[in-house]
This record gives structure tokens, sequence and C-alpha cells, in this order.
């Protein structure tokens, strides 16, 4: 079996966003970056393919050189080759006929994809890639087992979950559940040392246009001062007169 | 060349989402000189749509739409695009649509654009506002293809009533055998507020010691009519399962009220649930970040006020029945 895993480079969880240039751009000043936690997941769960069943495990980014450090990690956690689309990904529609194009060249029968990012939250690329190379799809995926050719996947929906029957090729957009948060992994050294030999293959994109474009951005609104009350009986009528919430 | 809208159904009724995407579709297509046409699975009650602005249903009656299937689904979506003619579909931020949203986006070649919260700021160039960075911050976003797509976060623009005159036409979309996914079981929780659509959620977290203490936060959540949650950490743990983990990568809460219980205020776990409007915090270390995100505060021992809250609210509800 041979899988793609897609990787988006994003904030870690614990960022304070900021915007600049006249509030167009994220502010990347002092911002660390890390694997996509829902492709993290997924990533997770390909190595255990990897080592239970013999899959091949290849990762793909859209975006420029500043993305290969996290491109590394993931090779230091156990894929096997990393392929970076030279573009910088400003829309799910662009993003998604790049991994297409990939996956069409690499015949892959697996592809696992996060659900959204955690940055730009567009929750579309496994889908739209699904409806390009008219692939079997599963989103918001927590639970995947393969046999031969045959798929069980669980997805989450509002409320529960939903077992699935359905076959390779397949696309998921993954979450947790995939894996716990338990089963993720930290690189180790000699993952690391190894990551540093595998190989990173730089593409150039293909001819594509975005359907969207985020021409500003805004922070929430500050919060005014919590009320602090002493008693129930407040905090009930506040709730009731004040806030008109119950 | 009217406006469509996805309004979705659960055993014949529509969910209560589908009245705050019907009520958005009336308001975008009011500001384009257009009117809202819905397109209705199974639905048994469509004239209820003429409440909220709707002009027209195509009404699709199908067996084989009978459970949901997110290709079946999104493809006669968009044979009910093509017939209408449309250039923009609005849908809602449920788990199904968010689903079956980019089949759609593919197949129509159209920019879609999810968790938009306020109704376009712009019709030309088409500009809405939407939630990005997990909460954290807004971005306007620009839709440059020919069709568009719209989906709508929960709870952000509101039900309307508009009563409008109605017209239900039946519509039969050709559809193929085989949909490449089938669903085999659905294990889902009946009768009881979901995360996704309930007005109050009440969530509780590591103060509150083991998952043996959870007895109050689901007598709360019962008095309240409110889905329980709770954080990553108690996720991780297991005293819950994952379906109830909100925050950065759990789900996000857009509820009209938002009670967290022994919960300090992580940075993921406040963008997360920064969507709801009214959120109480019950802590007893004052320090704890999640009062600076609160609109009230109780300091003290969840196992002291949790059960006192209870016992009140009791009574306010007796008396406010």
């Amino acid at each position: 079996m041979k899988i793609l895993v897609c990787i988006s480079n994003v904030p870690d969880t614990t960022s304070k966003i900021n915007f600049t240039d006249g509030d167009t751009k994220f502010d990347t000043n002092g911002v660390q970056f890390i694997i996509n936690p829902n492709d993290e997941f997924g990533l997770t769960r390909a190595m255990w393919f990897k080592e239970k069943q013999a899959a091949v495990v290849h990762i793909a980014t859209v975006g420029g050189p500043s993305v290969e450090p996290t491109m590394r990690k993931a090779l230091a956690i156990g894929a096997d080759e990393a392929i970076r689309v030279n573009a910088e990904p400003t829309d799910g529609f662009f993003v998604a006929e790049q991994l297409a194009a990939i996956i069409k060249d690499g015949a892959y029968d697996l592809i696992i994809a996060g659900r959204e990012s955690i940055d730009y939250n567009g929750g579309m690329v496994p889908g739209i890639i699904a409806s390009i190379l008219d692939m079997n799809f599963v989103n918001t995926c927590i639970k995947l087992d393969i046999e031969g050719a045959n798929v069980t996947a669980m997805r989450e929906i509002d409320g529960g979950k939903e077992r699935i029957a359905t076959i390779l090729p397949l696309i998921i957009g993954g979450q947790k559940g995939l894996v716990e948060e338990s089963d993720l992994r930290i690189p180790n050294m000699r993952g690391i040392m190894m990551a540093r030999q595998k190989k990173l293959t730089v593409v150039e994109p293909i001819a594509a246009s975005n359907a969207t474009k985020d021409t500003k951005f805004e922070k929430p609104a500050a919060k005014g001062t919590v009320k602090l009350v002493d008693s129930v009986e407040e905090l009930i009528n506040l709730l009731h007169n004040e806030a008109k919430a119950i | 060349m009217s406006v469509l809208v996805y309004t979705e159904s659960e055993n014949g009724k529509f969910k209560k989402n589908s009245f705050e995407v019907a009520s958005y579709a009336h308001e975008v297509a009011k500001q384009m000189g257009t009117t809202a046409t819905a397109v209705s699975f199974n639905a048994s009650d469509n004239e209820s749509l003429s409440d909220y602005g709707i002009s027209k249903v195509l009404n699709i009656s199908n067996e084989k739409l009978k459970t949901f299937n997110a290709k079946a689904f999104a493809d006669a979506i968009e044979q009910a695009a093509k017939k209408e003619g449309v250039k923009l579909v609005i849908l809602s931020s449920s788990a199904d649509t968010k689903f079956l949203a980019p089949l759609l986006a593919g197949h129509l070649k159209a920019g879609y654009v999810p968790n938009v919260v306020a109704a376009p700021k712009s019709t030309s160039p088409f500009t809405v506002k939407r939630t990005t960075f997990s909460n954290k911050g807004f971005a306007f976003t620009e839709i440059n293809t020919d069709v568009k797509i719209v989906g709508v976060s929960n709870n952000a623009f509101g039900i309307i009533e508009n009563k409008t005159a109605i017209t239900i036409e039946d519509f039969s979309p050709t559809l193929g055998d085989n949909f490449g996914t089938k669903s085999v079981e659905i294990d889902k929780v009946v009768g009881k507020a979901t995360i996704a659509d309930a007005d109050v959620v009440v969530s509780a977290g590591r103060g509150l010691k083991g998952p043996e203490n959870w007895g109050m936060i689901e007598e709360l959540a019962n008095i309240l009519g409110a889905a329980t949650a709770c954080s990553k950490p108690v996720s991780d743990l297991g005293w819950r399962p994952h379906g109830e983990h909100v925050g950065q990568t759990g789900k996000p809460v857009a509820s009209n009220l938002y009670i967290a219980i022994g919960i300090s205020g992580a940075i993921q776990h406040l963008a997360g649930v920064s969507s709801s409007k009214v959120k109480v915090v019950i802590n007893n270390d004052p320090e704890a970040p999640f009062f600076k995100a609160a609109d009230y505060g109780i300091v003290g021992d969840a196992f002291e006020v949790v059960p006192k809250l209870i016992e009140k609210l009791k009574e306010f509800k007796a008396q406010n029945a």
C-alpha cells in the first residue's frame, strides 16, 4: 500500500495571532511552526500501516522553502520520502489542485489529510481532491482499518459517529481519534539523523488559479471585564435578566 | 438567477440550522436583487421555509437519499444548482454539510468559504467575513469564481423571520447506484442536545478531579437542555469521549451560553469557544485565564457551587416554566 500524507505547516497551537502589513498578512514574527495537528494524527496512523502492513509513506506539502523544517520533522517521525510543491498555499482550491497532480503522478492508494488546517480553517482540501480525482472520500475520520482494498472507516457526525464501508483508493480528512494523543511520536535522535538523508523532492506548481483571496484580517474585539458574582442566585438573575441567556 | 440554499433535515423535519441558512440566503438574495430557492431532501415540512424568506423549494423525495451520503447529496445539489442556473450556494456548518461542501465546490469549480459569520460585506466583489486561525481572528475573504459557495457558521447570523409566498416544486436528480462509500451503522445519541446545535453547553475540565464526578455536570446540563462538553486534558485522559472535546483541535462551540466548570482556559480552549455569546466560568482559582475571557464568573469550588446552582436553577425553572 502506498500512502501520501498531506501536511500543512501551521502556527503552534499556543501562538498568539497577530496581523501585519495593514492587517493584510499573518504576522509570523516569533511564531513557531508545527505539523498541523489534524495531519499529525493521520501521519501517526500512517506509521502504524507502515509498521504492521508494510505500507510506504510519502508526505507532501505545498509551501516555500521555510516549510522544510516541518517536513523534516514528519520524515523524522518515520515517513519515507517528501515532496514539496514550491508555491505559497494561499487558497484551498489551489492547494487541492497541486496535491491532486502529485497524487495522480504517484499512484497512491490512500491519501491522508487533516479535516482542516488550524490556521486558515478551509476544511476543503481533501474533499476538493476527491472531486478532482473522483476518489472515495471520508471526512472527519476518527478510525481507519484496511484489509486488502477494503476499508472500514469511522467518521464523527454531530452527536455521534458513523461506520462507513468503502474501498481503496481513498482520501480521508482525519482528526484526533485516528490515533490517541498519547500515540503521537516525538522524533528521536536516530530519526532526526535519518531524516536528513531522506529524499525531499521540490516540484514546481502546476498552473492553477486561486478561487478566493483573504483581503483583510481582524482580531476579535477585546472582551469587557468579567462580572464576578458571589452567589448562584445572582448569577441566575444576571443570566436571565441581563444576558437573556436562560 | 436566484440564490440556492441547502436546507438540511433529519427524519423528515428541518434542522434548526436550516432556518438560519434560509434567513441568510434571503438576506443575500435581497442584497443581490433576487430571490432565495431551497433544495430539500425527503422533508415533510417544506412550507415552514416560507417563514424565513424562501420563495421556492426544490423538493427531492428519493429512497436512495434517506441516509446521508456526501457524494450523493453533493451530486443532487449540483444538479439543482445547474437547473436553476444559480451563481451562489448557501450551506450550513453541520458535520454532514462540511463533508459535502468541498465535493460540491470541486464539481461546480466554485470558490468555497466556510465559517462565515455575517451577511456579505459587498456582493461585487463578493466579500464575506469568516472566522480564521481557529477563532483567534477574522478574515474578509473575496470569492473570485463564477459560482460561489458560502458556509454559514452556526448561530452567528441568527434565525430571522420573513414571511414570503412560497412554491414547492418536485425535483428528481439523476443519481447512480454506487456512491463509493456506504453507511454501515450510525451510533448517535437521540433526544439529547449536541454541541453543534445546542443553545447552551455545559463544559467541565480537570478541576472535576475524575470521571466519577460528572453526574452533577450531566444534571446541570439536563436542567438547561444543554449539551455536555469537556476540555482537551479530560478527553486525553479518557474521562470523557473525544466527541465532547471542545477547543482548537476539538469542536468549536457557538452556543448562546457556555458554562465552563473547572477549566482554567488554555489559549486553545478559549479559541474554540470564543464564538459563544455568553460565557460563565466557575473556578476556584481567581487567576485562571478563563476569567479574562468570560462575561460572568464565580470564584469557588465546583463541588460546592454546582450543586447549589442545580438547586436554584430547578427553582428558577419551576417559577418560569
